[in-house]
């Protein structure tokens, strides 16, 4: 889960990170506002889930709370990358000297959090490491000793960062560890830290990636959850415990097991299709499920057929298909089926779809199945006469 | 033989009077496993698969009544970190993971701890082990698989089941199929299962299931161009996967342009490791082999 700028840099603050003055607006009315207290120059930073705000004209400067009224105004009309600005965040604007970056991301290979800086602030690290990966200093951090002041040091030392600026950065660098700790976050990033024309470091600009998987410790930060981040549909199925994402192909697919799902996916792909959807139904495939995952699939205007591939392990395909036929009974899919049940009792599996009256293809082998798919949703004669039959 | 669970492998379950728990049990025990004992906390002194397993309390009660030498741990995701370090704390060498959903930072200090206790972890969000005709370690349809000369290994669980059943179909057995699961900090990665089955007499070859995500592919893509003698078969899940969204798995994500599918693909075949372009390709390449 992503949060905003904003509410990643009050809780970095709350760990001793020092941020901009600065408040958070909803309406032109209420930017006037906080543009007076905060009296001066101020920049109008839109709060959308993406990057790229600044190309896309999402951060202005404002002189007086009448520009700031008008400029919010405008920003918060704007949509940036399909995502529309809901709110904007008004900062005191810093006299800048120097960007850095300073990040925090789970390295997997090396089974530690690892502290990114570089001199290249302002620049996305991604593009810093495909330009030149030598700025980018790194150190690993031990979970057991955390980060240390030796650490950090390098950390500084290495982008070059002036000796008077050591202990405020040490002090940083330590904060935003603490901040990724207390919230579970998978990523904590500053980028730009700056110094300012006074030498002072203030961290200009926030991001957080928090761990779904940690959240449930967490119910305050659950509570920030943007709801423009995923679609409806993608809502509605994590709210129904599915795991699904929106594709933009014209083949549903229904599987259970998400590893299978991607080689689902793939398979239509390769046999000249597009899938329409990641979906995952787990373990159990219970009628309700089923339905639940077929109504989602189905409120895709470019679906034109589904798929449905099924591995019977620990549980029996007869069971699943009855699943699947109760949920026609509540769905009533008007697109071609083709359902491939394959493992524990398939052969009962795929007489209960046969015999269940609705228009489906049934098959063995998964290409087979992707193959069917493809051609079901191109409408081409062969399948269709097939449908009928 | 096998790896890491045969028919000496004496097995705890952690979390066995859970729904899950009791029911992975019962089937394991059916497949010939021998589960010796298992922990709820709260429950000590019950038995559990119709009386047929003691109950403990602790993993060290258990441990002094019965010497299990593996545990599989079934508990709620809150409490599956803390579940795993008492296995390692208690001495057992083998814990394998099953719980989906655990968070990562939990994980980091349980592999730092695992690490310093010389104790192996499979998973988190696995699901499990097989060594056919010998033991069934976690979740995976036991009759799907029958014993022979190849090893798998994934990071997935349905995926790898479709794999074995079509070995299966073909009459090629397998000595362990092994899910090392999906999520972004695991306890046993591709490098450790591959070298596991280069030093096991009746591994002849091996098929390796990769999925988008990481770079545990690469790195395995690296050791079997500069340590293995067997023949390796692959298969990457992913392709069509949209950067930036997780694929079911918490691990199954394209971050920042890496961890895509071409990458992985593009370093086996730089090695000379063949890819399949679909699963239902694997038998047909393990059986050139």
């Amino acid at each position: 889960m992503k949060l905003h700028e904003y509410q990643s840099k009050r809780l970095f603050a709350a760990h001793g990170v020092p941020i901009p003055r600065g408040d958070v607006a909803a309406t032109p009315e209420e930017a006037r506002r906080i543009a007076e207290e905060l009296g001066g120059t101020v920049v109008v930073k839109s709060q959308v889930l993406v990057g790229g705000r600044g190309k896309a004209g999402g951060i202005r400067l404002a002189r007086t709370p009448d520009e700031a009224e008008v400029v919010a105004g405008e920003i918060l009309g704007m949509e940036i990358k399909g995502l529309p600005v809901r709110k904007v965040l008004l900062d005191e604007a810093a006299d800048i000297q120097q960007e850095i970056y300073l990040g925090i991301v789970v390295d997997r290979a090396n089974r530690r959090p690892v502290m990114m800086a570089s001199s290249e602030g302002g620049v996305e690290i991604e593009e810093v490491a495909r330009t030149d990966p030598e700025a980018i200093k790194k150190v690993l951090i031990d979970p057991f000793v955390g980060l240390r002041g030796y650490q950090t040091l390098a950390l500084a030392k290495g982008i070059g960062l002036a000796a008077e600026h050591r202990r405020a950065f040490d002090r940083i660098a330590r904060g935003l560890y603490e901040s990724f700790l207390a919230c579970d976050a998978s990523l904590a990033e500053i980028n730009p830290l700056v110094v300012t024309a006074a030498g002072d470091l203030l961290a200009v600009d926030g991001k957080m990636v928090l761990d779904d998987n940690g959240l449930f410790r967490h119910p305050d930060l659950a509570q920030m959850r943007d709801v423009d981040e995923e679609t409806a549909t993608e809502r509605e199925a994590r709210e129904a415990g599915l795991s699904y994402v929106q594709l933009d192909g014209e083949i549903g697919c229904m599987v259970n097991g998400a590893g299978l799902a991607m080689a689902t996916m793939d398979i239509i792909k390769h046999f000249g299709g597009g899938p329409a959807n990641f979906l995952d139904i787990g373990g159990g495939a219970k009628a309700e499920r089923v339905a639940a995952a077929l109504r989602l699939i189905l409120a895709d205007p470019n679906v034109e057929a589904v798929l449905f591939n099924i591995f019977g392990g620990i549980t029996r395909c007869d069971e699943v298909a009855r699943g699947i036929v109760a949920a026609f009974e509540e769905v009533r899919p008007t697109v071609p089926l083709v359902a491939r049940l394959v493992g524990t009792n398939e052969a009962e599996g795929r007489a209960i779809l046969d015999d269940s009256g609705y228009r489906l293809i049934t098959v063995t082998t998964l290409a087979e199945a992707a193959q069917k798919a493809v051609a079901a949703a191109k409408g081409e004669a062969a399948a269709r006469g097939e449908l009928g039959a | 033989m096998a790896i890491l669970v045969d028919k000496n492998t004496r097995l705890l379950v952690q979390g066995i009077t859970g729904r899950e728990g009791e029911f992975h049990s019962g089937q394991m025990i059916e497949y010939g496993t021998q589960v010796v004992a298992g922990v709820t906390p709260g429950k000590g002194g019950q038995r559990a698969c119709d009386g047929r397993v003691p109950v403990f309390d602790t993993v060290a009660e258990a441990v002094a009544a019965t010497g299990p030498n593996a545990s599989v741990v079934y508990v709620p995701a809150r409490f599956a970190a803390d579940a795993i370090l008492e296995a390692a704390d208690a001495g057992i060498p083998l814990v394998v993971c099953i719980t989906e959903g655990v968070p990562t930072l939990d994980m980091i200090r349980v592999c730092a701890y695992l690490d310093q206790k010389g104790a192996r972890l499979v998973g988190p969000n696995c699901p499990g082990l097989l060594s056919p005709g010998q033991a069934k370690v976690g979740i995976m349809p036991g009759h799907i698989a029958i014993p022979g000369p190849v090893g798998v290994v994934s990071r997935s669980g349905t995926l790898t089941y479709e794999v074995v059943y079509a070995l299966t179909a073909r009459g090629i057995g397998q000595t362990t199929c092994i899910g090392i699961g999906g999520d972004p900090i695991i306890g046993t990665t591709f490098i450790d299962v591959l070298e596991m089955f280069e030093n096991d007499p009746l591994t002849e070859q091996v098929v390796l299931i990769g999925e988008i995500g990481g770079s545990d592919e690469e790195r395995a893509a690296r050791f079997i161009a500069e340590r293995m003698t067997k023949p390796v078969t692959t298969f990457i899940a992913g392709r069509t996967a949209p950067p930036g969204k997780r694929m079911g798995h918490a691990g199954a994500i394209i971050q920042g342009g890496t961890g895509t599918a071409a990458e992985k693909i593009a370093a086996f075949e730089a090695v000379g490791v063949p890819v399949a372009d679909h699963p239902e390709q694997i038998p047909d390449l393990v059986a050139h082999n």
